[in-house]
């Protein structure tokens, strides 16, 4: 069973790599910031699954914060595009 | 306990499915809002199935610790609500920014 957390795991790894290829190569910056998103929400997934893979639960923490600060930032960073300041 | 093993096994695989669906629409579409179009919903449905299923590992192998359960829940429910709306949020920004949506025939982009 911990076989198939592993096989898991290398598999989200692999539609990470692909979506890191939009997120170096994509013409415009907001393809990149989506690429990032999707790349966020990828490592939330693969934190809960290698928490099962190593058998420590802490894991599933960090996961829960990792996905909070993906969204804010997500967020953050299309309004400054949307904007085009901050603080407004 | 094979049959719990063979539903995780099924949620696992099916979720995989989904992300890499995902992923090869965020590389082969022609256009950002595609492009979007193709990550916003197979990502979410993807994470949702892949923790649906260690949480159902969780409930039949280490039976008695509720506490992780419930923050795998809590997860699949911050998932479901926050990534549609950071995607509405980038492609709201990316509409007001002047991007101009794919026409057929024309160029990739």
């Amino acid at each position: 069973m911990i076989t198939l957390f592993w096989a898991t795991a290398l598999f989200i790894l692999l539609g990470m790599l692909l979506c890191l290829y939009r997120a170096v190569a994509g013409p415009g910056v907001f393809n990149r910031v989506a690429a990032v998103n999707v790349i966020g929400t990828k490592t939330t997934v693969l934190l809960v699954v290698m928490g099962y893979y190593f058998e420590r639960p802490y894991f599933f923490d960090i996961a829960l914060l990792y996905a909070m600060i993906n969204f804010i930032g997500t967020l953050v960073f299309a309004k400054y595009l949307e904007r085009g300041e901050l603080w407004s | 306990m094979v049959i719990v093993y063979g539903v995780v096994t099924a949620l696992l695989g099916a979720g995989v499915f989904f992300t890499l669906v995902g992923s090869i629409g965020l590389l082969r579409f022609p256009d950002f809002y595609t492009r979007l179009h193709a990550t916003g919903k197979c990502d979410t449905l993807g994470g949702g199935l892949v923790i649906l299923g260690a949480m159902i590992y969780h409930l039949f192998q280490y039976s008695g610790t509720l506490l992780v359960i419930a923050k795998l829940a809590f997860l699949v429910f911050f998932i479901f609500i926050a990534n549609p709306t950071a995607t509405h949020a980038i492609m709201k920004a990316a509409y007001k920014a002047g991007v101009e949506p794919w026409c057929l025939g024309e160029e990739r982009r």
